[in-house]
């Protein structure tokens, strides 16, 4: 799912770095008024485990590969904006650095795995999980071990794995839509395409399929197994 | 160390374990002869795929060089040589995406305390 160079034009790309640049703007003002100091450890360790899981390359049939992102787990454990911040960090190192997705398209990966996929999956996980449960007051925070325990059940473990299935099959329908549009925004004087030559009518079931029987519950089962083992031993640092 | 301190060093070091384990990440798809994502080709291969090499995206597909290309050093694509600088390259990765996660949010908390 990460777009390489070349295969976006400058309208998408452009749009999408102008997209995302506001969307780091506002989850930049969240996390400075409402982010704990204390909460970076785990912010820092999302943004890594994020960019660890998406080594892991899962082959399928039809000889591609997929992996999980992590996204809406993180999204669960931290908060949505701080977790925009987190999965971008990651995104944008593998650009760099390991020339994983480009970096005219960082603006569209991160899109559409920091925030399209990730946000629209939290939102689905809520919905399911209901309302959060505020912690306030230093004797609920000293308690909270024994209330999160208590108060994250099978509803959240079930949204959860629904919030993440859903999540990165919309990041890949996002990431599926872009490139498909190309060979209709942008063709040389030939009538061939400039950038990605592939229509909506094959990327969109090709990367699709992909999804929504693999990477998609790849995703919920990493996503719940995290849960589950966090409940147990480190329940304090799921925010729900 | 603190309590809470040594809460988190059980997670580092599952995430450590995680990065020993990523070159499964290799193996897998070399095991079951998978090539890379959908849609996430280079340029030969996209001429082998679409017939010919989109102009554009000739143009800007090396717009950039990144150090470590496929999380691998350069000489070091085959074999066990694969999985070490698969590992290193995680290594370094999760030291690298670690401090721009502590330096943005310190920056992003610079004169807030609460």
């Amino acid at each position: 799912m990460h777009i390489p160079d070349g295969y976006l034009g400058p309208v998408t790309y452009g749009g999408l770095w102008a997209a995302m640049v506001s969307v780091w703007f506002y989850a930049s003002r969240k996390i400075r008024t409402s982010l704990r100091i204390a909460e970076i450890p785990m912010i820092a360790l999302s943004a890594a485990f994020s960019f660890v899981i998406m080594m892991f390359n899962i082959p399928v049939p039809g000889g591609t590969t997929g992996h999980a992102t992590g996204a809406i787990l993180i999204a669960i454990l931290i908060g949505p904006w701080p977790a925009v911040i987190a999965v971008s960090i990651a995104l944008v190192i593998q650009a760099l650095m390991f020339g994983d997705g480009g970096i005219t398209a960082i603006g569209a990966n991160c899109f559409n795995m920091a925030f399209g996929g990730m946000v629209s999956g939290y939102g689905l996980y809520r919905l399911i999980a209901g309302k959060r449960r505020e912690a306030q007051g230093s004797e609920e925070i000293q308690n909270s071990k024994f209330k999160i325990q208590n108060s994250f059940g099978a509803r959240n473990i079930t949204g959860a794995a629904i919030g993440a299935y859903a999540g990165i099959n919309i990041a890949a329908l996002l990431t599926a839509l872009e490139l498909g549009i190309q060979p209709l925004m942008h063709t040389g004087i030939d009538g061939r395409p400039l950038y990605s030559p592939f229509p909506l009518t094959v990327t969109v079931p090709v990367i699709m399929i992909g999804h929504a029987v693999f990477f998609g519950v790849l995703e919920a089962i990493v996503t719940v197994l995290v849960l589950v083992y966090l409940k147990k031993s480190h329940p304090e640092l799921i925010r729900g | 160390m603190s309590v809470k301190a040594r809460r988190f060093k059980k997670l580092w070091i599952g995430l450590g374990v995680m990065v020993l384990l990523a070159p499964m990440g290799l193996i897998l798809p070399e095991f079951f002869k998978a090539g890379g994502a959908w849609g996430e080709w280079g340029i030969d291969e996209i001429k082998d795929i679409a017939g010919y090499i989109p102009e554009g995206l000739r143009k800007l597909s090396g717009i950039w060089s990144a150090p470590f290309p496929d999380y691998t050093f350069s000489g070091w694509d085959k074999g066990i040589r694969s999985y070490l600088s698969y590992i290193i390259s995680g290594l370094l990765g999760v030291a690298v995406v670690v401090g721009s996660a502590y330096l943005i949010i310190l920056i992003l908390k610079r004169g807030r305390h609460e």
